[in-house]
């Protein structure tokens, strides 16, 4: 794209924008399996995907999906799927295949209520502690959560980056609310010549590693095919990608996996502050009920209260000593969420006794109302 | 017997291999490297993909771009890996319990797709990995350690079964005859579109033991015994063949491959 130049606004919904990102950001396979509320992520890339050269496939199942992504990634493809709860909950387990094999890969969580089918057409973030800890076994997680159309986008182009240079899975987890509202966005796609090329080999063959438990990043995951002829399993290995019972590398294959997130949070710790140098009552919101708390905020300070909102855009890694520092302030901390508390006790972690939380909770299938939550501001 | 240059195939630091004296697994992996060697195909151009099992452990002993995935998958992780490169040849390794139990809605999906994958199930009527316990090619009556009474359940006949589902090339064979084993899994790799081979491999460790196949050479003489090649199965009767195994080609067509059809419909849309 020509720099200076902004691209009009576009009508679009929130899957919709994540469908673009991904064509924006180089990603060229896609696999699902149909679920609402995600399906037309997956219909709009049946649409745009072909038309790039790339790959889209409709598997039997998402465990195929997810599994299918992966290899893609291994064969050096921008890859993604996309779900909802029931289908986020079969794809645990390749998740953590992408997580302690360090292949990149992109999943797409349009949240709908649980447990089980639940309420799939209704509005919830039922997922945020399954985006955590949903697969089994020590494993990082990084997840960002988009809380209107043209932040779907941008953030979509961001869990990208953050997969491949990383090299790890990376959550987008959407509500209903944001996955199905048509709203105007101006989609700025990257500019393709500055995107890294972090799959290029940068040593010969013999002197590759797959692997390296140390350092910033992960060395390139070179795709298969280029002469390097490596080893990929989900057992514990070692640098060479060979399995390995040494219990000593599987300590520190095990850190280094958490390590590597916690390492680059400068990287991917994301999150918006409103007005909360001098609010006593500081919201936390995250998804579709920051907009209920913006409008609430609104007008609570209309009304005089001095209300701030701390909205993390990335939800993993968790931004605790950001939050502590926008709430070092307040009086009480008041976290607003369409579930029972998933992100609540991150936000007791990170206040740490010293601001009371109050929390307020739906899990019904209604979205929160300003009205509602003003209500509750003012009780608090 | 032709002469393969091995070493140049295998990860010789990798070994010795995890496999029981007597198992049939390394017999196969053999056939299928004798048949790689003879269709002169580079090492650089295959990546050899397996699930969980003894027979998933097949690709951490060869050289070439080997993924080795999680129980069941490992034909839906080939998928992508096929799809997002084409000019990849692409072997999956699986086992009875693996492809066909856990994985075995992926099998029939994959052949009915016809995507240009290479499919070989060991199979030894049992789980081996995880200590003998019964698997859906069990024979009835045969012990498990969860079938101790002997196997309630009917079992599966594999390769009929994706011969059904679609695919363009299905065979059966037998580690007791290699020789025959090699020509069919030649056959498979060079024919375009889904391919798969059941390999019948013996498991002294966890099945023979405990159905009165005591060792390696007992459960030879038993696969020799029971194999019959197809062209004389065809003028058997149904209870004649009950508890055999009928080897050779039981299905060789060319319906379209799923990246040909892929690749039509992406130049079409002037996508490549
Ligand atoms: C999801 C999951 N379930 C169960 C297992 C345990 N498991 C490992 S191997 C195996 C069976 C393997 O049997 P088969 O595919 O017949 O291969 P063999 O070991 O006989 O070669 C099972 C059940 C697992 N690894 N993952
Ligand atoms: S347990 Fe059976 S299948 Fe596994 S290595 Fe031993 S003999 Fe082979």
């Amino acid at each position: 794209m020509e720099t200076g130049k902004r691209p009009a606004p576009r009508l679009l919904t929130g899957n919709e924008a994540v469908a673009h990102a991904a064509i924006d950001a180089g990603a060229r396979f896609f696999a699902g399996y149909p679920i609402t509320p995600s399906s037309e992520i997956a219909e709009t890339l049946s649409v745009l995907l072909p038309k790039a050269g790339g790959v889209f496939i409709q598997m039997e199942d998402e465990i195929a999906a997810m599994s299918a992504v992966i290899g893609a990634a291994i064969a050096g493809a921008k890859a993604l799927t996309a779900t909802s709860g029931p289908g986020f909950s079969l794809k645990q387990e390749a998740i953590g295949f992408a997580c302690v094999t360090e292949v990149p890969c992109v999943i797409v969580n349009v949240m709908r209520g649980g447990p089980s089918t639940g309420l799939p057409t209704l509005p919830a973030q039922g997922d945020v502690m399954q985006a955590r800890w949903g697969t089994h076994g020590d494993h990082p997680a990084v997840a960002v959560c988009p809380e209107r159309v043209s932040e779907a986008y941008d953030l979509t182009l961001k869990a990208f980056d953050y997969s491949e240079r990383l090299r790890t899975p990376v959550i987008l987890l959407m509500d209903e609310v944001v996955g199905h509202v048509t709203e105007k966005a101006v989609l700025v796609p990257p500019d393709s010549a500055t995107l890294p090329d972090l799959r290029k080999p940068v040593s010969p063959p013999e002197e590759y590693r797959p692997y390296r438990y140390s350092g910033q990043v992960p060395p390139p995951l070179v795709p298969f095919g280029q002469g390097y002829r490596y080893h990929v399993t989900g057992l514990l290995h070692d640098e060479t990608g060979f399995p390995s019972n040494d219990t000593g590398n599987a300590d520190r294959q095990v850190r280094w996996l958490m390590d590597k997130v916690e390492r680059n949070r400068r990287l991917v710790t994301d999150f918006e502050a409103v007005d909360v140098e001098d609010a006593e009552v500081l919201l936390f919101a995250y998804g579709a009920c920051a907009r209920t708390a913006k409008a609430a905020m609104h007008m609570a300070r209309s009304q005089g209260r001095k209300v701030g909102l701390f909205r993390p855009r990335t939800i993993w890694p968790f931004p605790y000593e950001e939050l502590a520092l926008a709430a070092r302030n307040a009086r009480v901390v008041v976290p607003v969420e369409m579930n029972l508390g998933q992100l609540s006790y991150e936000v007791s972690l990170a206040v740490c006794g010293k601001v009371p939380v109050k929390p307020l909770f739906k899990v019904g299938g209604e979205a929160v109302a300003p009205d509602e939550l003003l209500t509750f501001i003012e009780g608090v | 017997m032709r002469a393969v240059p091995y070493e140049s195939y295998l990860r010789t630091r990798r070994i010795p291999h995890i496999w029981c004296p007597g198992c049939g697994h390394g017999i196969v992996l053999k056939a299928m490297v004798r048949a790689i060697d003879q269709l002169g195909w580079k090492k650089d151009e295959i990546a050899m993909v397996s699930g969980i099992g003894c027979s998933g452990r097949a690709p951490g002993y060869v050289d070439f771009n080997t993924l080795h995935t999680t129980h069941g998958r490992a034909i839906a992780f080939a998928t992508g890996l096929k799809l997002a490169n084409p000019s990849l040849k692409v072997i999956v390794v699986t086992g009875d319990g693996d492809g066909i139990a856990i994985g075995g809605n992926h099998m029939i999906h994959a052949a009915r797709r016809n995507l240009d994958l290479n499919v070989v199930l060991f199979n030894n009527f049992i789980y081996g990995m995880t200590g003998g316990q019964v698997s859906p090619t069990t024979p009835l009556g045969c012990s498990a350690t969860t079938a101790p009474f002997g196997n309630y359940e009917h079992p599966f006949n594999i390769a009929e079964l994706v011969a059904a589902a679609g695919g363009n090339f299905v065979a059966r064979g037998t580690v007791y005859q290699p020789v025959e084993l090699e020509k069919l899994l030649l056959k498979a790799f060079e024919k375009k579109g889904f391919s798969f081979v059941e390999a019948m491999s013996p498991c002294p460790t966890a099945y023979g033991r405990r159905n009165k196949l005591k060792g390696p050479v007992a459960m030879m003489v038993d696969l020799k015994e029971r194999s019959v090649p197809l062209a004389r199965a065809k003028n058997l009767a149904e209870p004649e063949l009950e508890g055999k195994i009928v080897t050779g080609v039981l299905l060789d067509r060319d319906k379209e491959e799923y990246t040909e059809i892929y690749r039509k419909l992406t130049a079409r849309l002037g996508g490549a």
